[in-house]
């Protein structure tokens, strides 16, 4: 690439800097300004992670918008960043969120706003770095650093069990990276001393440290994702969690686990992957029927959600290790289509909680009659959630189960029932809440939603539609890399 | 053309966009008027496409490109041949009368222009349906005809019984898609494509290919998908044992009923397994589930016709048993006979479920029979088109149901595939039972006493013109239609569409020996079905006209058989205790036991509580006191030394 701009460290550094900006602005006297600052620095933060696709060349499997400096010497640390097709689509995707995230707590929250503004801004900065570090360390460091801020959206602006749950959450995912750490180190060693990732790819190691190193980042990536059995923290953390917290905890921070998967496990562990593959392959359709069956029975919309994204992750980790690329690209998919569902679906319970303060579902009913809009909104998202063709949920859903297919009749015949059991738990909760007469004089009371807030589920179900009736541009970025990816794999290393 | 093609579509979604998204603004007047300007585009645009393919221009290409994903190429497409003109022609005509029929029913309805957005919708989706080049796309206008149904069903949504039936559809519809997708991914794998025109070409070649679903048991491959793509056929047409839905699902308004539920979507399954038939066609086995299925459906749906009181349900049986010999004649590679009596069915079910809504606007929304009574004397039109659409229903020869189901009932008799003795009794017997509930239908509802309150009679009148336009035009076709048998069915009409392997030729066999239209009226005289026919409607007009007093004794002496049929053989009952009640069992099991107690409670705290036992273990030895520390020093240093020296 010609482009010599350090692009990537603006789309990094500019949502930090302008956090930095809205701490500046101190108390709740100036919430307005905090308010204004940071929805300019969401947006800035979005246009200027455009050109990242506008430039984006999808011919090339290569890094691209490299910028690489030494930050320690003494240990070969870099400040290496550079994206790819797997890593631009999820850039994008979290510039997306902030902003709507941002307008989404405008008048929710009235406490510590500028707090809770500037800490989303860090957690967008924080997680652009994530996806776009080529060296270990400091995507460890970036890795870590978003934990904070999410720590603290729960901790502070939570709901009444908000401490057990950012500790559970903080605790959980700390482990599992404490573990990455070690493998990094063993890399370095074995590496003669290199950090960068790319080092990593080409290392010739033999099946029982890969073995290891996989399960090392396993523990990693299966709890941010999360995976079967260590997705318990999630219920807890999206049932605290202030609604902003949701959406991105569920559209951009699981993503991470996810995007873990392709530049690590699988290109530096190659031969223990497709060795653990069946593993994998088990665990992600016990997410799939297991957490489906679950989703069906919760009284909490929030932990209805939840669950039902650990269940749309599942098709994550599943397409990963099918091994080949509709697959692979269906994963991705699903990633980026989750991030619009699953934030939308939180943002729809959030409009509900601002009014009536409670997350029962038997505490709703006959929402329809006093919120038609908000009604038409919320059918929309429940049925992309449920998977309906023509909407973005079923892009990846589809391609992975034809993905799976491929490899066993049973495996893909598990992973469809999730049009069964996706459409059950989603169709029950919206009839519950939605639909019947009005069932309470709480209910009796509610108003249709504001300009900001149709504004935000516009925004989405244009996106949600948009990439299910024209999924092309989407996978059109990624070919190149998945390609490569899937050479690279299918290489064994020992 | 294309632009032509583009516009069948498009037309109904561009009016349901405008009516849903504006419906506020622009009021109740233009929203009708624009969605049934839209539709009339459609129902055009639909008529020059289907003289132009009679003058033999089909068309296969690509709209634009979904996805691409490593080899693959998923397009949005159109397939335009004998097969999809015929049923752009019928649904885009089906639904204009139904756009013009919700005018008068839906007039004083709240939600007016919601509705107008969601036929409008749902014609967009059948299209798209039907048009299809490859099956994406008809997975997309599947699924989009089972949404746009789900949100008619529940349309008065503050119901419960409404809100239950719409969820139940979409459940049970899931479940048949669950098939169909699988079905679609084997096509996916084996023939490397979805489009139809390569994967048909590829067929003869992968006849003898296995699969091993269940390791050591290889089955072949075309029988699998065949099964699983007809397994979607079951949900969308309504199938046993995937029909519950379809008799719930008149909780919807009447049009969608008419319009959705009895002449266009359910034959959606109908459709595709004909337009599959390059598939069906090298399965024996497919072929024999599929004869089965049908006939079982066929004649027990039919029977539990004969209890039902309320005038929507008798109606929706009926369609499921009508649904039934669709399917019967499919599995005896009748193809072209299932789609002829889709067609024909299309207009009679049609004028029965719009009459039916007539009745019941002139009821002030009453259903039950038993309140009915001598109607015909306020009614004259809604009795006649609706007399009409009954002898099409029951068969009486020279009415459009006769040719379609007397065919059927031939190639059954000629086919030759297993199962084909049972399909037989079942569409015979079902001739009986059909003429017997659809005359028990016209008898209690028309003629003898009038039974509902005093109130209700002096207020009862014929519909307005809105409502009784519609029942008139689709009346016509309910007489004639079935005219066309020589061309359509017999003729070369579908010979480019629709194949038939040589040796299931029961309909060529017919061919030879069809004369022409009045000769198969004739030979019908001395045949058993068209008796069968005759006899049901005397029996219905005796129990009904003469003797009323009959059924009540019938029904106390029988009173075991009477349950079983009022409960629809208590299949209902069945699923949700099976299904409903096993699901929510295992889910909180799962989630109770699993989730709470052994994940989070065991490992997750019970970790954290490890951590802490042995945390306050530990500390017990941090005691603070310098003798505790020095006593420990000198105990190491002995046993340092002790090992050092030896």
């Amino acid at each position: 690439m010609s482009f010599e701009f350090p692009l990537l460290s603006l789309v990094i550094w500019l949502p930090i800097v302008f956090g930095i900006v809205v701490f500046a602005t101190g108390n709740d006297r100036n919430a307005n300004l905090a308010r204004v600052i940071s929805l300019a620095g969401a947006i800035l933060g979005f246009i200027v992670a455009i050109p990242l696709y506008g430039n984006f060349d999808s011919a090339s499997g290569i890094m691209q918008f490299v910028e690489n400096h030494a930050w320690f010497e003494r240990f070969n640390v870099n400040y290496h960043l550079g994206i790819d097709g797997i890593s631009m689509p999820l850039i994008l995707l979290n510039c997306f969120i902030t902003p709507l995230v941002i307008v989404a707590g405008w008048e929710v929250i009235k406490e510590r706003v500028s707090q809770y503004m500037g800490a989303f801004l860090l957690m967008s900065g924080i997680v652009n770095g994530v996806f776009a570090s080529l060296d270990a360390i400091l995507f460890y460091v970036f890795w870590e650093a978003s934990l904070i801020p999410m720590f603290l959206i729960i901790g502070i602006w939570g709901g009444p069990n908000r401490v057990y749950a950012a500790i559970k959450f903080f605790l959980y995912t700390l482990l599992g990276s404490l573990l990455m750490l070690i493998a990094f180190i063993y890399l370095y060693q074995t590496s003669g001393g290199s950090f960068s990732i790319a080092d990593y790819h080409q290392l010739a190691i033999p099946l029982t440290p890969q073995i290891l190193i996989f399960v090392a980042f396993l523990l990693a990536f299966a709890v941010k994702v999360p995976m079967w059995p260590v997705h318990t923290w999630l219920p807890d953390a999206h049932v605290e969690a202030p609604t902003g917290g949701s959406v991105v905890l569920a559209a951009i921070l699981l993503k991470l686990g996810g995007y873990g998967f392709l530049r690590f496990s699988l290109p530096i562990a190659p031969d223990a992957s497709h060795y653990l593959a069946d593993m994998m392959i088990v665990l992600s359709l016990i997410a799939v029927v297991y957490i489906g069956l679950i989703a069906l029975m919760q009284a909490d919309m929030k932990k209805l959600i939840a669950y039902s994204s650990v269940a749309h992750m599942g098709f994550v980790t599943l397409g990963f290790f099918l091994f080949n690329a509709i697959g692979i690209e269906g994963a991705m998919v699903q990633m980026i289509s989750h991030g619009f569902i699953s934030g939308a679906m939180f943002l729809c319970v959030g409009v509900l909680y601002d009014r009536l303060h409670s997350r029962q579902i038997a505490d709703y009913g006959g929402v329809v009659n006093k919120m038609p809009a908000f009604a038409a909104f919320f059918m929309l998202f429940a049925m992309a959630n449920a998977g309906l063709p023509g909407t973005s949920g079923f892009v990846g859903e589809f391609m992975v189960i034809m993905g799976s297919m491929q490899i066993n009749f049973w495996y893909a015949f598990l992973a469809a029932t999730t049009l069964i059991f996706g459409a059950a738990y989603t169709l029950w909760m919206y009839k519950r809440v939605i639909f019947g007469a009005v069932a309470s004089p709480a209910v009796e009371q509610l108003s249709d939603v504001s300009k900001r807030e149709f504004a935000i589920l516009a925004i989405l179900a244009v996106s949600v539609l948009w990439m299910g009736l024209y999924p092309y541009p989407v996978t059109e970025v990624m070919h190149a890399t998945i390609d490569q990816l899937l050479a690279h794999v299918s290489n064994s290393k020992l | 053309m294309q632009t032509l093609y583009l516009l069948v579509p498009l037309a109904p979604l561009v009016g349901a966009l405008t009516a849903g998204l504006f419906g506020r603004y622009i009021g109740r007047e233009w929203s009708h008027r624009v969605t049934i300007s839209l539709v009339l585009v459609s129902l055009l645009a639909s008529l020059v496409i289907f003289f132009d393919v009679l003058d033999g221009n089909v068309f296969n290409g690509s709209v634009y490109t979904w996805l691409v994903s490593g080899d693959t190429r998923f397009e949005v497409g159109f397939l335009i041949d004998q097969l999809s003109a015929t049923m752009m022609v019928v649904v885009s005509f089906v639904s204009l009368m139904v756009h013009i029929y919700t005018i008068g029913y839906m007039h004083d309805d709240a939600g007016y222009q919601r509705f107008f957005s969601y036929i409008s919708l749902f014609t967009f989706s059948m299209m798209m349906l039907v048009m299809s080049n490859n099956f994406l796309q008809l997975f997309f206008g599947w699924e989009a005809v089972g949404l746009v149904s789900y949100l008619l069903i529940g349309f008065w949504y503050t119901r419960p019984t409404a809100i239950y039936a719409n969820m139940k559809a979409f459940l049970v519809n899931r479940v048949g898609d669950f098939g169909f997708l699988l079905g679609i991914a084997l096509v996916l794998m084996y023939f490397g494509t979805l489009d139809y025109v390569s994967v048909f070409e590829q067929a003869p070649t992968k006849v003898d290919e296995t699969i091993a679903v269940f390791p050591g048991i290889p089955w072949l491959l075309v029988t699998v998908i065949c099964i699983l793509l007809f397994i979607g056929a079951m949900g969308k047409s309504a199938q046993f044992p995937l029909h519950v839905w379809l008799p719930d699902s008149m909780e919807g308004p009447t049009p969608i009923s008419a319009l959705i539920h009895a002449a266009t979507m359910v034959t959606a399954g109908i459709f595709m397994v004909a337009r599959m038939s390059p598939l069906f066609e090298l399965s024996e086995t497919a072929l024999s589930v599929i004869l089965i299925i049908g006939g079982i459906t066929t004649l027990f749906m039919a029977l539990v016709a004969v209890v039902q009181n309320d005038i929507k349900r008798v109606v929706a049986y009926s369609t499921l048993s009508q649904l039934g010999y669709m399917t019967v004649a499919l599995g005896a590679s009748a193809y072209s006979a299932a789609i002829f009596h889709l067609m024909t069915h299309a207009f009679f079910k049609a004028v029965l479920f719009l009459g039916a809504g007539s009745v019941i606007i002139a009821m002030h929304h009453e259903q039950n029979m038993q309140k009915m009574g001598g109607l015909r004397r306020y009614m004259p039109i809604t009795y006649g088109t609706m007399f009409i659409a009954a002898l099409a229903s029951a068969g009486v020869p020279g009415f459009s149901g006769f040719f379609s189901k007397d065919a059927i009932i031939e190639a059954v008799h000629y086919a030759n595939v297993p199962g084909v003795g049972f399909a037989y009794f079942c569409v015979l017997t079902t001739v009986f039972v059909t003429a017997l509930y659809t005359f028990r239908l016209i008898f209690m509802t028309f003629h003898g006493t009038t039974r509902m309150d005093e109130h209700t009679k002096d207020h009862l009148h014929e519909s307005p013109w809105v409502v009784t336009l519609p029942l008139v035009i689709l009346a016509l076709p309910t007489i004639a239609a079935g005219w066309f048998i020589g061309p359509i069915v017999f003729g070369d009409y579908f010979n480019q569409v629709i194949h038939v392997s040589p040796q299931h030729n029961a309909i060529e066999k017919l061919g030879a020996e069809f004369t022409g239209i009045v000769g198969m009226m004739i030979h019908a005289l001395s045949t058993a079905p068209f008796w069968l026919s005759v006899a049901g409607i005397f029996t219905a007009w005796y129990l009904y006209c003469v003797r009323t007093d009959i059924p009540e004794k019938i029904k106390l002496r029988l009173g075991f058989l009477y349950n079983l049929l009022d409960r629809k053989y208590y299949i209902d009952e069945l699923y949700s205790w099976l299904f409903a009640g096993g699901t929510r069992t295992l889910g909180t099991a799962l989630w109770k036991f699993g989730d709470m107690k052994i994940i989070d409670g065991f490992l997750v705290n019970g970790t954290a509580r490890a951590v802490a036992f042995s945390a306050t273990l530990v500390r017990r030895y941090q005691t603070g006191y310098i003798y505790h520390y020095a006593f420990t020093m000198i105990v190491g240093i002995f046993i340092i030394l002790t090992f050092w020296l030896y």
